[in-house]
């Protein structure tokens, strides 16, 4: 038990506690990959089911995020709002989830109508929760409605109960309830590590950018931590529907417990990518010694880390917030994995941090990460070269359930607004929030998690407000709309795309918005120079997209697929693909259900899914073209400061790619020249990779790829049919 | 003159491969290395002289990120 929590307290809040509903179930056994059985829980009126999962369901949808768009398309219908009470949050960990050989297999994907979007959006997490609830019996968690009162689901996937709790004294903020409720719901100390929570935080109720965490028990640390399901708002959905978590203990994890048809086929692919992991990480890309952080510097060099919202790409103080600085914080010789067996191991914690402000200043707590994408958003993106700011705030986000990839960027442009005089102190509360200023960027976060001030504002995200911007104190809406780094209502993750423009399409012509998880393009098109044509682009553009949808469906982590590769990889003829991961992939796929799929196959399996959330977002009144324009801030340069940060590479394009001398031309003469020809370009390779994708002008799956596909029921023919 | 991954860079007296890279920023780990169509290895860099008018291939095998 930590020094905060103690017997009493635990004692109080569990008698306050008060069941609201209990439901007895026979946990079903699970058969090659499946329990065959997804839960349906509505706090609305308190009713939970047990539906079948069908045979049609595994072929079409497979599991995952697809089993999630299945049921929210069910649920939802044109006018819902992601704050009405049909409105779902459906986790689905996947087929593969839960199996503890092959690194990487320990994945849930949420999914649920966004308050930033406005249309369906999806995310990927780890944590012990998804296979604990597969192996409870689930293969999906369905929750819909509204509830009146403060309430835990709690489900016991030993004894088979699932139970609704009134729950007044719990707290909200992240780090305080998952060990209450890691401490109340496991019978000894023991037992604790059977125990996962799904809870948000205080500032996810007072914004639009709320996560979820997803715990999972550290023995070694005795005290839980986490995992984050961070991009679109979903934690806003989780507080609004007044659930303050949802505990799933599941006792007797074995390898086999998913009952694949192939166990040994299973071990063989993992002991082969075991050694990988083993022989290559250190002079590959050191996952297992500093995560996801060694990109900070990479990214640096190579141009690529935002600066300043965006503008530039590299910082002569970087290694303040490198990797090298940041293993000097993380706990050493602790190879740390998300799920069982994952030697990748790239979880990283920071112990004994001692916090400098906010309401839990001078306690000591555990840090989870960072990960390069908070180090960019928190730190480098708002000019804040501060590793200790970076720490500080990657806890607060946590806790108080904020995604740190919206939080930065929607600072950044507030910060970006405010050294162009659109923002003032009078508007921002007394905030002088100027690049750089860690103290203004703190306290805006903590304001958003008491509901105040302008921090209620930067909660809104940078979509609504540039609207708010416009509406209220007349701000020019295309210079907003050019530097607020949104598509589709969410925030980009932290990379530069401006000289990439494979990358520009891999954020903006997304599904669910600017998140690099569908296709990350930048050494391909922009260092290697591998995808010169449009059609090159293109095809990248269909195949990364489909292959990275594929672990969504699975439960399945991105990273031991090209993070580490083997050793003959740089002889295969498209190394970037890494095609004996995939083959690995195929493998397991067949190991575990027994179908036997190919590797065409497999992309086949993604793009009915990618295709069916396409077209779920047009049932949304959104997935059309004009939803695919990026902010031309991530095609090319907006100021005078920004051309001017790389003069030379724009002035040498113009000559020898538009054919337009510089020389005599004033910078804005130049921008305006660079941007027709930047546009122009979007514009072609959109055409191209709509075509390749089997999508009309207008982006809308045609009747003839849909057939193909199998996915023409009556319900989607009749959305689509309205925009042929 | 050299190409490196087919975009003109300009070529200097006594240039190997591990000077290329460090000119390019190429701190990217994992690289896939030819000269004229031939691999180097990664011990090689220092010693893999570059020639004026070389075809260079320096490439980064991710598409993740
Ligand atoms: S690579 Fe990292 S994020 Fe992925 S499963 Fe392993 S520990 Fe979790």
């Amino acid at each position: 038990m930590s020094c905060i929590l103690t017997a009493e307290h635990v004692h109080k809040i569990k008698a306050a506690r008060k069941v609201l509903k209990e439901f007895k179930y026979e946990p079903a056994k699970l058969e090659k990959g499946y329990a065959n059985k997804s839960l349906y829980i509505n706090i609305s009126n308190n009713s939970i089911v047990s539906k079948d999962v069908t045979e049609k369901m595994k072929d079409v949808f497979i599991g995952g995020k697809g089993f999630g768009l299945w049921y929210l398309w069910n649920a939802v219908n044109p006018l819902t709002k992601w704050n009405d009470p049909e409105n779902e949050i459906v986790i689905s960990p996947g087929p593969i989830a839960g199996i503890t050989q092959y690194p990487g297999a320990g994945k849930s994907l949420v999914v649920s109508i966004s308050p930033t979007t406005g249309s369906v959006v999806d995310s990927n997490v780890g944590g012990h929760f998804g296979p604990f609830l597969k192996f409870s019996g689930w293969d999906a968690l369905e929750i819909q409605g509204k509830a009146d009162r403060e309430v835990i689901i709690f489900i016991d996937g030993n004894k088979g109960t699932i139970s609704i709790e009134e729950a007044p004294l719990e707290s909200v903020d992240t780090h305080l309830i998952i060990e209450e409720l890691t401490e109340m719901y496991a019978e000894s100390d023991e037992d604790k590590r059977n125990i996962s929570v799904v809870s948000s935080g205080t500032a996810a109720q007072n914004s639009y950018i709320g996560l979820l965490n997803f715990s999972f028990y550290d023995k070694r640390r005795k005290s839980p931590r986490v995992k984050q399901a961070g991009r679109g708002g979903i934690g806003t959905v989780f507080r609004d529907k007044k659930i303050k978590a949802i505990v799933v203990k599941f006792n007797g994890v074995k390898g086999d417990l998913n009952n694949p048809v192939d166990l040994k086929k299973i071990q063989e692919l993992g002991i082969k990518l075991h050694k990988e992991i083993h022989d290559f990480d250190a002079i590959q890309t050191q996952k297992r010694e500093v995560g996801t952080a060694n990109l900070v510097e990479i990214m640096n060099d190579y141009d690529l880390l935002p600066v300043n919202n965006f503008k530039y790409g590299n910082h002569p103080e970087t290694w303040k917030i490198d990797s090298k600085q940041i293993k000097k914080k993380v706990t050493q010789n602790m190879p740390d994995g998300c799920w069982y067996g994952c030697s990748m191991a790239c979880a990283k914690a920071v112990d004994g941090f001692i916090l400098k402000t906010g309401p839990y200043k001078g306690q000591k707590v555990l840090i989870d990460g960072p990960e390069y994408e908070t180090v960019a958003a928190v730190g480098s993106n708002l000019g804040i070269f501060n590793l200790d700011h970076v720490l500080e705030c990657n806890f607060y986000c946590d806790t108080y359930g904020v995604d740190t990839i919206s939080l930065g960027t929607t600072t950044a442009f507030l910060m970006e607004c405010y050294e162009s005089n659109i923002l003032n102190k009078e508007i921002t509360g007394g905030l002088e929030l100027t690049f750089g200023n860690k103290d203004a960027a703190m306290e805006l976060l903590h304001q958003m998690s008491r509901g105040e001030s302008f921090g209620k504002i930067a909660g809104l995200g940078v979509r609504k407000i540039k609207e708010l911007l416009v509406k209220e104190y007349g701000a020019e809406p295309q210079f907003l709309n050019d530097i607020g780094m949104e598509n589709k209502g969410m925030e980009y993750s932290q990379y530069i795309s401006k000289e990439s423009l494979a990358q520009q399409g891999g954020y903006a012509m997304t599904n669910k918005g600017p998140q690099h998880d569908e296709a990350w393009l930048i050494f391909m098109d922009m260092v290697n120079n591998q995808i010169p044509s449009f059609e090159d682009k293109a095809e990248a553009l269909h195949y990364f997209p489909m292959f990275r949808t594929w672990f969504g469906l699975m439960g399945l982590c991105k990273l031991p697929w090209n993070d580490i590769e083997p050793a003959n990889n740089r002889q295969t003829s498209e190394p970037a693909k890494v095609p004996e991961h995939v083959q690995n992939y195929v493998e397991l796929f067949n190991s575990v259900t027994g179908k036997t799929i190919n590797k065409q196959e497999l992309i086949v399996q993604s793009e009915r899914v990618y295709n069916f959330q396409r077209i779920f977002n047009i049932k949304m009144g959104f997935g059309q073209k004009v939803h695919d324009n990026p902010p031309y801030r991530s095609v090319g340069p907006v100021t005078v400061e920004e051309y001017l940060s790389r003069q030379d590479r724009y002035d040498q394009q113009m000559k020898e790619l538009i054919g337009v001398a510089p020389d005599g031309k004033t910078i804005e003469e130049k921008i305006k020249i660079t941007r027709k020809y930047r546009e122009d370009q979007y514009e072609e390779l959109r055409q191209t990779v709509y075509k390749r994708r089997g999508w009309t002008e207008n982006g809308i799956p045609t009747l003839e790829h849909i057939r193909n596909l199998g996915i023409d029921f009556p319900e989607v023919l009749e959305v689509v049919n309205k925009h042929l | 003159m050299i190409k490196v991954n087919n975009r003109p860079v300009e070529w200097q007296e006594g240039m190997t491969i591990k000077k290329l890279i460090n000119i390019l920023k190429y701190s990217y780990p994992v690289l896939i290395v030819t000269i004229n169509g031939e691999h180097i290895p990664r011990e090689k860099y220092e010693a893999a002289t570059v020639s004026d008018g070389d075809d260079v291939k320096i490439i980064h095998p991710i598409a993740g990120g």
